[in-house]
């Protein structure tokens, strides 16, 4: 029998998820794409210092003048003689705290609702999937609108009607794998040794299904994003003055043929922004499935 | 350590007539409902400190009592008296005190551990979920004590499981269901997906645990030799019946069910003299769909002495002697 000589060190095991996380530093367009959000948003929080404007001050002198490093006006100014330059990193405190936001309201929603159905099973789950297939069915445009027009326009709408909608993929998600996860023998082990079923599905459930949950969550931020400039180039997203990467696209899709830095500069925050979280997604997918790829 | 000494004991565990039997939906959307019947109707007691061995084929329904004894399955009918008290059942509140004295081993030793979870959390975890007022560090001492006990260093309490092998991820799941120092443990077939080297090993450790606790043991396997090795008692089930109940030395050297000789004549010996001559009764036939058991008696299809009687009545499980049981209809003559 092996005794404990003296007091020997503690050895540190490997987790799963610290093999994940030098999995995913490896993969160089999944590092490249944090190092890029990660400046974006910094810009982003930062934004005030790094522009002599404010995001609602108009230049009277330069309305919807082209990029200009003389003037300060580094992206040039729209229609009303605004900064482009802050008011693009004012939309992106926008676009992307509504991503951040929604998604983490679909993901507190989602993961739970989808672990409880997909563990209890039977009834219980039949009852709860079709709700969800009900709420699928609704037309989210209409649902979308119905809230404006009863509450009238307002930004945190926008991210409560967002993450209503996306937290019914993410159930689903959760729930399939919780289905494959509840017969494996170490769910049967805890409840063999009379763990609670509300603690089988904290402590054995969710921590085994969130590889594929933050996969997901890294695709839905971006999706996210894209339906906010989808509702602001409806005209229903944020009030201005006011910004988000959607609506300045939208002001400058208008203008397309005279004013070309409009809707470019807005729209290459947006597409790098997407692509990054689409790299990281991968990385990520790669990462903590290593045996998927 | 004598099994039948301790017959006049108090049995710890006596199941009554269990039956497990599982619906299925029919195929298609008027197809008849099917019921599979895993368990039907088992008799036998557990005495403190005995080693119960269940063999039989898969699918002969096996597991499936082991389960339904720690009511993970519920039981259809029947009766699993722990202690005097029946527990089939049972609500969760009630359970929930003896989930204590009963615990599990799995057959595959890395599924039954979390695998987000260092080995530290996972056999401190019936601790935690029964004595949540020992506080950490004297959790954390108790744990190292017990994987000392099993043969894992202790400073690999922060490891992970997949970090190791599957004997030692066996001895991790021994310590997690020895940490309570329960009274009743079921082996599902514990070694089966190990070395044979390693086996060994793992058997003589319950061994060892068996005679330092007095733990009674229920030892499901499909291997004879290790069965003999470990059990004083051996049950052998055929699709979801009780063919014979029997002390290992009387079952070994007096095989009375067809079924059991069949099983015996197939685990070679070591000597290559006596193997070459012993009686082999070959099996024919695969296990029958247990949806649809053959009428009378259910090892018909495949028995080489059945006789008409066979088909139509259900032998009874007949009494030979103080431990011995059978139920066969020509056991007098095997
Ligand atoms: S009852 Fe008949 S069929 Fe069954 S084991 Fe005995 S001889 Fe064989």
């Amino acid at each position: 029998m092996l005794e404990a000589a003296g007091t020997p060190q503690e050895i540190e095991g490997r987790s799963l998820w610290r093999d994940a996380r030098i999995r995913l530093f490896r993969n160089k367009a999944a590092v490249g794409s944090m190092i890029i959000l990660g400046i974006i948003t910094l810009m982003a929080i930062f934004a005030p210092m790094l522009s002599p404007f404010e995001y609602d001050q108009i230049d009277w002198g330069y309305i919807q003048e082209g990029p200009n490093w003389e003037n300060g006006h580094i992206f040039g100014t729209d229609g009303n003689g605004r900064d482009l330059f802050i008011r693009i990193l004012y939309g992106a405190r926008v676009s992307l705290a509504v991503g951040l936001l929604a998604t983490s309201v679909s993901l507190v929603i989602g993961v739970t609702y989808g672990a409880v159905a997909g563990y209890f099973g039977g009834k219980i789950d039949t009852i709860m999937m079709r709700f969800v297939d009900v709420l699928y069915s609704l037309p989210f445009m209409f649902f979308v609108i119905m809230l404006m027009v009863v509450f009238g326009r307002n930004i945190f709408l926008i991210f409560i009607a967002l993450g209503a909608v996306e937290w019914l993929t993410m159930a689903r998600i959760v729930r399939g794998q919780t289905l494959s996860i509840r017969r494996r023998e170490f769910i049967e082990a805890a409840h063999a040794t009379g763990v609670s079923n509300f603690k089988i599905i904290f402590r054995h459930v969710i921590p085994n299904v969130l590889g594929p949950v933050i996969v997901y969550m890294t695709l839905t931020i971006p999706q996210v994003i894209l339906t906010e400039s989808f509702l602001s180039f409806l005209g229903l997203g944020v009030q201005e003055p006011l910004t988000s990467w959607g609506v300045l696209i939208s002001e400058g899709a208008k203008v397309i043929e005279a004013s070309t830095w409009m809707l470019i500069y807005p729209a290459t925050f947006l597409a790098l922004t997407l692509f990054c979280f689409n790299f990281i997604g991968d990385g990520l997918r790669d990462a903590l499935d290593p045996k998927d790829r | 350590m004598n099994a039948i000494g301790k017959k006049k004991a108090v049995p710890i565990l006596s199941v009554r007539d269990l039956k497990v039997h599982f619906t299925l939906s029919g195929t298609g959307l008027f197809g008849k409902e099917r019921k599979l019947k895993a368990v039907d109707g088992i008799n036998f007691d557990l005495f403190p400190g005995e080693t119960l061995g269940i063999v039989g084929e898969s699918g002969c329904g096996k597991s499936t009592l082991g389960r339904a004894i720690l009511q993970l399955i519920p039981p259809t009918d029947g009766q699993v008296i722990w202690l005097g008290r029946d527990i089939v059942g049972a609500p969760h509140s009630a359970m929930q005190p003896l989930r204590r004295d009963l615990q599990i081993i799995f057959q595959d030793p890395l599924a039954s551990l979390n695998p987000r979870m260092t080995i530290g959390e996972i056999i401190a975890e019936p601790l935690v979920t029964h004595k949540a007022d020992l506080g950490k560090e004297e959790i954390k001492a108790r744990v190292k004590r017990m994987m000392a006990r099993v043969g894992l260093l202790p400073q690999m309490i922060n490891r992970y499981p997949h970090e190791f092998s599957g004997g030692q991820c066996q001895r991790i799941g021994i310590a997690r269901a020895m940490i309570l120092e329960p009274k009743l443990i079921i082996c599902d077939e514990p070694v089966s997906a190990l070395d044979v080297s390693i086996q060994a090993q793992i058997v003589n450790l319950l061994q060892e645990l068996q005679r330092e606790f007095d733990l009674s043991l229920i030892f499901i396997s499909h291997d004879l030799s290790i069965v003999r090795h470990i059990c004083h008692r051996i049950l052998v089930l055929y699709l979801g019946n009780v063919m014979e109940l029997a002390d290992r030395d009387s079952i070994y050297a007096a095989p009375k069910h067809p079924y059991t000789k069949a099983l015996i004549s197939a685990v070679p010996i070591p000597d290559p003299e006596i193997e070459r001559n012993k009686e082999r009764i070959v099996l024919t036939g695969d296990l029958p769909s247990p949806t649809n058991p053959p009428s009378g008696c259910v090892f018909r299809t495949r028995c080489p002495f059945a006789k008409d009687v066979c088909a139509t009545d259900i032998p009874t499980v007949d009494t030979i002697n103080d431990h011995h049981q059978v139920a066969c209809h020509f056991h007098e003559r095997m």
